[in-house]
């Protein structure tokens, strides 16, 4: 770790023009930009702490959606009631990732800014073109079993970890964000960037911009689940995982949302997917064509191709578990 | 009696209640932080450190490098009497690097912030040099002839029936929670260290050579030890590091290994690739049994794994071979891994005894039972006490497993398909070198050795052994341990620490309750005891081995790909059991460590760097909590009188033995995948 300023902003206006005047990182819980602070990957010379900022608040919209706070804990987003009741999927999204006592200090908005796992990106010693750009990829051809099959390109297969932007992904939420003088509001299918020859940029958020809350839209009559495969049982990373929300019409789909987390470089929106369900009765076979469709332009890298078949038969048993 | 009863940890409050001071809890007046800069290449020489931005960090103390830290020894030669390392070279002694993470300078700050900082400012220019990285193989080498009995090629190559299969385990590393740690200060010519060791007489003894001082000058502490596996048996460099450090600067040093340092610089279980040749007639009597094992070690030492450690005496076998080789790589020396040899080598040799019983189409137990040895035939001597058959009996009636069919996939529960497994295991019972001194006062006694509790209830076993000897209540003894200052004592290694102390313990106490009876008013009467090791011996008269079995269920969901290990039957034969709780712990956590070997566990190394990977707990994945199996772990206490007046063996590594095994016959029970080449992962079930 390198020696950093720290100011503690009181509002949210003062957060913002703090960041004005040097490279500046914003630090909610703490949970990403600390661990990578001390791995020598970040070295702001600010930080701007955001954690006593009044942006906690969980509450419904007039529509009977839900807006969180940036700041609500990953813990209070998992166990509030209307997330347990309307939208199962992310609460389960939730609890399935870190620990309990990093969610209690996880954030909603930090964890949209979860940074990837890659191992090349967090060892400063080594080349990525995500920490320094132009430097190249060793992660093609080396470790790469954790890393992406979907919207990869030849600069960055990296994986996006989170598990609860799988959950919004599936859901179509909204991200509020504000900068220094205006505020504006991004669809979260727009806020997640490829990688494509600038894998260092990773979100449209704009520099300085701080998230201040992400809204969820109304849910009624919808059925959801995350699903999440691993080595291990807890506390890793999602080797594959599927977020689904289903409405149903007796057996059959009216409508569908999937998204799959593990397997892209960015939280996996799969729109064709949820299109083949539309209109047919729910079945294995009805899921297995979806899942194909879903993963049909996946391309394997040296040590994760076994990550398609996998995200399929992750999807596959998500649609049977919610449909039942 | 105490002895035999399961009494809670005497040290367990002060644990729990953050009182027990573990090396890297001291904070003395004065005292410096080093951080180790590690080299970023596997192989080359150091052309220059720059240090000039690192001392510019306020805070910043020194920098020191080959140059500039002076003259530290290199150990010559490993032996019990001289002090046992697995990493001869002494550090910052030259310029030549031979593995990535090897320590090239050392940043001492007044704080740990300041010393991390400038360890990152540290410029380091190399000439790299070309690494040796490539994937071994099991005939590399000089090959060493370990035993040999019979013909086994002439008895293979006349069998109908017989597998030849190579099987391999990857490198794993130990991963206590507690960090390695030295806290170093010198009082005029003496230091001393407060020390992360599983062997603090042996860490005197190395640490007094690489600094050029005799014994007496040399104190090492270890009061409490957050697990070791092994990987605190041996000095690692950080501990001359802080010793020389605090030498040159008049000050105590602390030195912290990193997590991530830990994967590079205080060992690992070495890779091994282990080629197993066996035979039988169609009865499942063996013929013959051919164990070919090579493993890597560093560029500059010659670390064995001993992978045939079971293999000449675990089944009765008339034709038998055993070789090895040693693979060198740019790799930190590999150390002592919990079951060194046996653990990996009886992973290979079950694993093929299991395929034998596929292709003998007999059940795996049966054909355990069939080859169960009535003397140890690798020296052709009898063993103390076997009763490893009871253990295969006992843990079959235990699990269930008349009620297992063979065929691949035909069983099922709860929706899931269930693989039952089994597995033999064995390990070394010896003797150490101990003395012990016992003082008696009047409203109780006190026990001293230097040997070191390393989270395994050695002050409690201790103390129990001590209470029946001197016929006083456990609350009124108290144990000293973990300070070269104390008798000299074993290491915590092998599993014989509890085997060395008792014999003195008991000698002590006798001779302290003789002295009493001649000055019966006299305060404190003090008795001394004493035994020497059987480790060792070139020509023992017995063989002394503790035994066991494992019965394993895993389930399998094929449609999401997941593989459980649910419940496992241990059946241990360890001699006396002193404390059934501090034991019980061992073999479930041992089982929990098999799990992790089995499944999870491997650190990766970059095929162009040779810098190990998964190098924090993100990616090196051990078994979490909620991956434990239900655990059902029975004792069968023979006494083993031979070792010891009490019977005892030590448990803290048969359990981990035989587990890997047990488990990947159970994926094959369940999946028809057998898999040589751990771990068992989701992509080699996946198709």
């Amino acid at each position: 770790m390198r020696r950093f300023t720290m100011t503690r902003a009181g509002d949210v206006d003062e957060a913002l023009r703090a960041t004005q005047s040097a490279p500046s990182q914003y630090c909610a819980g703490g949970t990403t930009l600390i661990d990578l602070m001390r791995q020598d990957v970040e070295r702001p010379e600010r930080v701007v702490a955001i954690n006593r900022l009044p942006l906690t608040t969980i509450q419904s919209t007039a529509d009977n959606g839900l807006v969180i706070g940036a700041l609500a804990t990953n813990s209070d987003v998992a166990h509030h009631p209307k997330v347990r009741s309307d939208y199962r999927l992310l609460s389960e999204a939730i609890l399935s990732g870190a620990t309990t006592q990093i969610r209690n200090m996880a954030t909603t908005g930090g964890n949209l800014l979860q940074r990837t796992r890659c191992i090349y990106f967090r060892d400063p010693h080594s080349a990525c073109n995500k920490r320094d750009p132009g430097s190249g990829c060793p992660a093609i051809d080396g470790f790469n079993r954790n890393l992406a099959v979907l919207g990869a390109s030849e600069h960055c297969i990296a994986t996006n970890p989170s598990d609860q932007n799988v959950a919004l992904m599936a859901l179509g939420a909204t991200i509020e964000v504000r900068g220094v003088s205006s505020s504006r509001t991004i669809p979260i299918d727009q806020f997640f960037l490829l990688p494509g020859a600038t894998p260092d940029i990773e979100t449209s958020l704009e520099p300085g911009e701080l998230i201040v809350a992400v809204t969820l839209p109304p849910m009624p009559g919808w059925r959801s689940h995350y699903l999440k495969l691993r080595d291990r049982q807890s506390y890793e990373f999602a080797l594959a995982s599927a977020a689904v929300a289903v409405r149903l019409d007796g057996s059959t789909i009216a409508d569908a949302r999937i998204a799959l987390g593990g397997v892209g470089t960015i939280p996996w929106h799969a729109p064709q997917a949820q299109s083949a369900l539309i209109g047919k009765a729910a079945s294995r076979e009805v899921f297995r064509k979806a899942a194909d469709i879903a993963l049909r332009d996946a391309r394997p890298q040296s040590e994760n191709g076994f990550k398609i078949e996998l995200a399929k038969r992750c999807l596959v048993q998500a649609l049977i578990e919610v449909t039942a | 009696m105490s002895v035999g009863t399961p009494i809670d940890r005497i040290e367990g409050r002060l644990k729990v209640t953050g009182g027990a001071d573990y090396a890297s809890d001291r904070i003395l007046d004065g005292m410096l932080y080093g951080v180790p800069v590690g080299s970023t290449i596997a192989a080359g020489r150091v052309l220059r450190v720059d240090a000039e931005a690192a001392l510019a960090v306020p805070g910043v103390v020194a920098v020191f490098d080959h140059h500039s830290f002076g003259t530290l020894h290199s150990h010559s030669k490993s032996s019990l009497a001289t002090g046992i390392v697995d990493e001869h070279r002494a550090p910052l002694s030259s310029d030549d690097v031979q593995y990535y993470g090897q320590y090239v300078a050392l940043v001492i700050a007044h704080t740990l912030e300041s010393a991390t900082e400038g360890a990152a400012l540290v410029r380091v220019t190399y000439a790299p040099g070309a690494v040796h990285n490539a994937p071994i193989t099991p005939d590399e080498g000089e090959r060493n002839v370990g035993s040999h009995r019979g013909d086994p090629d002439k008895a293979f190559a006349a069998s109908a029936i017989k597998v030849d299969q190579t099987y391999r385990t990857p490198v794993e590393t130990h991963n206590p929670i507690e960090l390695h740690a030295t806290v170093a200060w010198w009082e005029g010519d003496t230091v001393t260290l407060f020390e992360t060791s599983q062997a603090v007489v042996n860490h005197q003894r190395v640490l007094a050579q690489m600094l050029g001082v005799s014994l007496d000058k040399v104190r090492v502490i270890t009061r409490y030890l957050g697990s070791g596996f092994g990987g605190k048996l041996w000095p690692w460099p950080q501990s001359p590091l802080a010793a020389q450090a605090a030498r040159k600067l008049g000050q105590p040093v602390k030195i912290v290994v990193t997590r991530e340092q830990m994967f590079m610089n205080v060992g690992h279980r070495p890779q091994t690739v282990q080629r197993v040749r066996v035979s039988a007639e169609a009865d499942g009597r063996l013929t013959s049994l051919q164990h070919d094992y090579t493993n890597h070690t560093n560029m500059l030492d010659d670390y064995d794994e001993n992978c045939g450690e079971a293999t000449t005496y675990f089944y009765s076998v008339p034709n038998l071979r055993l070789t090895s080789g040693l693979a060198k790589r740019n790799v930190g020396s590999p150390t002592s891994m919990r079951g060194p040899g046996a653990v990996p080598g009886l992973y290979a040799t079950e694993s093929a005894l299991d395929e034998l019983a596929v292709a003998l189409n007999m059940d795996p137990l049966a054909l355990r039972l069939r080859n169960v040895p009535q003397r140890d035939e690798g020296l052709d001597i009898p063993f103390t006490s076997c009763h490893v058959a009871e253990c295969y009996e006992l843990g079959a009636k235990k699990f269930g497993w008349e009620q297992r069919t063979a065929a691949v996939g035909s069983m099922r529960r709860d929706g899931m398909i269930l693989g039952w497994g089994m597995a033999g295991c064995s390990w070394i019972a010896e003797r150490l070198d101990c003395e012990v001194r016992v003082e008696l006062s009047h409203d109780g006694a006190r026990v001293f050795c230097a040997t070191q509790d390393i989270g395994t209830g050695t002050y409690t076993m201790l103390a129990q052994i001590a209470s029946d000897a001197l016929n006083i209540p456990v609350r009124h003894i108290t144990v000293s341990l973990g300070d070269t200052s104390l008798p000299p004592g074993p290491m915590s290694g092998g599993s014989m620490a509890t085997a060395s102390v008792i014999p003195p313990t008991i000698d002590a106490c006798k001779d302290a309750l003789r002295k009493r009876e001649r000055a019966p008013a006299q305060d404190v009467v003090v008795g001394y005891g004493r035994s020497n090791r059987t480790f060792g011996n070139d020509s023992p008269e017995k063989s002394s081995h503790s035994f066991g079995a494992h019965f394993i269920e895993v389930t399998w969901q094929p449609e999401i790909a997941r593989l459980r290990v649910r419940r496992v039957v241990s059946v241990i034969d360890g001699g006396t059991i002193i404390n059934p709780k501090t034991a019980r712990n061992q073999i479930e956590g041992a089982i929990v460590f098999g799990v992790g070997m089995a499944l999870f566990e491997e650190t990766r190394y970059d095929p162009q760097t040779a810098a190990p990977l998964n190098r924090n707990f993100a990616d090196y994945v051990v078994t979490s909590n909620a991956d434990h199996p239900a655990m059902d772990v029975t004792f069968l206490d023979y006494p083993d009188y031979d070792l010891n007046p009490l019977g005892a063996r030590g448990v803290g590594e048969i359990g981990l033995a035989g587990v890997a095994p047990a488990i990947t016959s159970a994926v094959y029970h369940a999946t028809g995948v057998r898999v040589r080449d751990l771990p068992v992962s989701i992509e080699d079930l996946i198709s």
